[in-house]
């Protein structure tokens, strides 16, 4: 009987390979694209942060010297701070502005639609083109943001010119550009929400606020979490408002990974030492991914 | 009836001279053949490939490109990019090997270490000896001392063509100065009062701007620092650091001093931008800054100080009087298959008539004395004279503004983050003490590869 259950099973698997063998060679074009574009730079990146490698002198192995270099430099420490600063930030707050945001987009009023096109503006706009306008904006003297302060009698402030400020300064950029985009996907899940629950809450008496602690918001979480996610990501990457605005500076007060890594790799030609850096990097973003998909699965419909 | 007295020897010079003057525009190709001679078309027919920075100099190459594409029969690709975008750019293709550029503009106060030790570009020493490639008219020997330095390599190698020198010089408000009755500042020490006095930070005017922002305000402390007649490393080679010797931390002290108690607030993340911004609206006593900017503080559509600007020498310090400078030139990778071709683009764009032209708009100043004396240029300046003459009187006390090593940008990033830590109250000495230990090993390594 066992017998002829194993042969049965091989030939069973036998003609399953061979039903399967011509669509095999429909995986090759994407295994080259990925070995290619994904896995080849990948592994030479690894390869390239295992030695000591600057543009325009010989290369040499030497471990992971780098690495060690990096746990004591200072500047990196310091950077992996202002990353993890500037992103919880640059997430939590467009977080809460965009929810807020979507709110009251989600209630029926007059000229909605238009208010709707003109909160989203900001996301379209270039950031970079964005960043220089903003640049003009901070400007201690001349900018119109401590114009406006001075218009409600606030002392002036020196917004990115400073060390203190300059990280909540460009969050707010952050936040200017990126608020609409939590908001439409906030909308979204609000458009799909049932109606039910509210018209229980409402018979039972319920308050607005309880209305929308104990409905809205937990319908609406798992896709606050997906806003998350990509916030996230995004806020991690950004380099173009920190670099065009200040730099990294005053000093190096609000230089993130990627604008230490971009220095490293662009402004300084240590090839080997940016590549340390990317790794760690790549190992700080997965870590940091597993967090935020755990949080998903806990914030699942049940 | 003076022809008759024409002697058949002035009538050879006087056709001589006539041949001289015309020569660029006549085709020469027969001449070339019978005698040897140096020919713009010997090379015609090529086309090269040019990479340069944004700024004056490449919009002046782009606006007179035809006329060395009709000179030389040679044709021009030129792309041009911002600074920061095509240091990278070159510094990759060469390290490639296959640069997609057959000439380039080099920075030298960022690049000539690199290169050199690099071995990247090609040697044009026979070439400029070489009356077949150097036209007489070149005026080779007029180029500046500090520019013949910066092209030449330590081995004694010339591997570029100096273009463009840039000096720091003082702009000031005269209209401002003369509202509190003070004269420019001579000295470090006079700067400083006269900045404190005029220093009204509640009408929103500022005694001082200079740079603040970490890296861009290395150049500025090196201006002070050559005040103690010092640089920031000693010309030995391998080089050692001098940022931490009591002058340094004298001058430190001095940027410190300075820019808390007359610039504006925020100047710790000023470059040279913001501090423009705020002199040109007439905001600011004075400026001490590259020789640049007089271009857009004469422009009417931009500035509000047209007419009203000073310009001056750097004030001296305490031990000496130098204007730091940094310099530009052309060079031709050692990977290019046009060579010949591209050295002509070169001789071009350095030669007199095309500095002359940068002179006159105050694009740059030229690493060459004549344009500089010559009153016909003069005479077509776009910006003040009186900037010219001031351009003129830095060359003599001229001084190198940033260190001849590799890592210059991570040099000035970490002295620069120093200086920048400087304005928010720390110690000078604890300060440039810490940066130069940082940056010492930096250097070390950077001399050994």
């Amino acid at each position: 009987m066992a017998g002829v259950d194993i042969s049965a099973g091989t030939a069973a698997r036998r003609s399953d390979d061979r039903r399967l063998r011509p669509y095999l060679a429909f995986i090759w074009p994407a295994l080259v694209v990925c070995t290619a574009l994904i896995i080849f730079p990948w592994l030479f990146t690894i390869w390239m942060s295992l030695n000591d490698w600057h543009i325009g002198s010989a290369r040499t192995f030497i471990g992971l010297e780098n690495y060690i270099k990096l746990a004591t430099d200072r500047r990196f420490l310091e950077s992996i701070g202002h990353t993890f600063y500037f992103t919880v930030l640059a997430v939590f707050l467009p977080l809460v502005l965009g929810t807020l945001s979507a709110l009251v987009f989600h209630k029926k009023f007059r000229g909605r639609g238009f208010f709707r096109t003109l909160f989203i503006m900001p996301m379209m706009a270039t950031p970079v083109a964005v960043s220089l306008v903003w640049t003009m904006m901070f400007h201690p003297q001349l900018g119109v943001l401590n114009y406006l302060l001075s218009l409600v009698g606030l002392p002036p402030s020196q917004w990115v010119f400073a060390t203190g400020t300059v990280i909540p300064s460009l969050v707010l950029v952050e936040i200017w550009l990126w608020t609409p985009f939590v908001m439409i996907i906030v909308l979204g899940g609000l458009a799909s929400l049932p109606n039910e629950p509210y018209e229980a809450a409402l018979i039972d008496g319920a308050s607005q606020w309880q209305m929308f602690w104990n409905i809205t918001y937990p319908l609406v979480l798992p896709f606050l979490v997906v806003a998350m996610i990509i916030r996230t990501i995004d806020a991690l990457k950004a380099f173009e408002t920190i670099w065009v605005i200040c730099n990294g500076g005053p000093g190096t007060a609000s230089e993130t990974l990627n604008v230490y890594l971009y220095a490293q790799a662009f402004a300084y030609n240590q090839v080997g030492t940016a590549s340390a850096v990317v790794v760690v990097f790549f190992a700080i973003i997965v870590a940091l991914s597993l967090v935020l998909l755990w949080a998903r699965q806990k914030a699942k419909w049940a | 009836m003076s022809h008759r007295n024409l002697s058949r020897r002035r009538a050879l010079k006087g056709a001589a001279a006539l041949g001289g003057l015309a020569a660029p525009m006549l085709n020469t190709v027969t001449t070339f053949a019978q005698s040897g001679a140096f020919n713009w078309q010997r090379f015609k027919g090529q086309s090269i490939e040019v990479v340069m920075e944004t700024g004056p100099r490449a919009d002046l190459v782009k606006k007179h490109a035809k006329e060395f594409e009709q000179l030389t029969g040679i044709s021009m690709g030129l792309e041009i990019i911002p600074e920061q975008q095509a240091r990278q750019k070159t510094t990759i293709e060469l390290n490639s090997g296959k640069p997609a550029f057959d000439l380039f503009n080099i920075a030298y106060h960022v690049q000539k270490r690199q290169v050199e030790k690099a071995k990247w570009l090609f040697d044009v020493t026979a070439w400029t000896r070489d009356p077949q490639m150097t036209p007489a008219a070149y005026e080779f020997a007029d180029i500046s001392k500090p520019g013949l330095d910066y092209a030449t390599q330590s081995d004694g190698k010339i591997t570029s063509l100096p273009m463009f020198v840039d000096y720091f010089m003082l702009y000031w408000n005269k209209e401002l100065f003369a509202k509190k009755n003070l004269a420019p500042p001579k000295t470090l020490d006079e700067m400083f009062d006269a900045a404190v006095k005029l220093n009204d930070p509640d009408n929103g005017i500022a005694g001082y701007v200079g740079r603040g922002l970490r890296n861009a305000n290395v150049v500025l402390y090196t201006q002070y620092l050559s005040g103690w007649g010092q640089q920031t490393t000693t010309k030995d080679n391998p080089p050692q650091l001098l940022t931490d010797t009591p002058d340094a931390i004298a001058a430190a002290e001095y940027y410190k001093k300075l820019l808390t108690t007359a610039a504006p607030k925020g100047v710790t993340g000023f470059n040279w931008n913001e501090c423009q911004g705020l002199f040109m609206q007439g905001r600011a006593a004075m400026w001490l800054d590259g020789i640049g900017f007089a271009p857009p503080a004469e422009d009417k559509t931009k500035s509000r100080v047209v007419g009203k600007v000073g310009y001056a020498l750097p004030p001296a310090g305490p031990k000496a009087h130098h204007s730091v400078f940094f310099g530009g030139g052309a060079a031709i990778p050692a990977a290019s298959s046009k060579k010949e071709a591209a050295y002509l683009a070169a001789l071009w764009m350095t030669g007199r008539q095309m500095t002359s032209r940068m002179l006159q708009t105050g694009g740059g100043v030229p690493f060459r004395s004549a344009p500089l004396k010559d009153n016909e240029v003069l005479a077509q300046l776009t910006i003040p004279r009186e900037w010219a003459e001031t351009a003129a009187g830095c060359a003599p006390i001229s001084m190198p503004g940033l260190p001849v090593i590799v890592p210059v940008t991570q040099f000035r990033d970490t002295i620069g983050t120093a200086l920048t830590n400087l304005l928010g109250g720390a110690d000078a000495a604890t300060e440039m003490k810490r940066a130069t230990a940082e940056f010492k090993p930096i250097l070390e390594k950077s001399e050994q590869g």
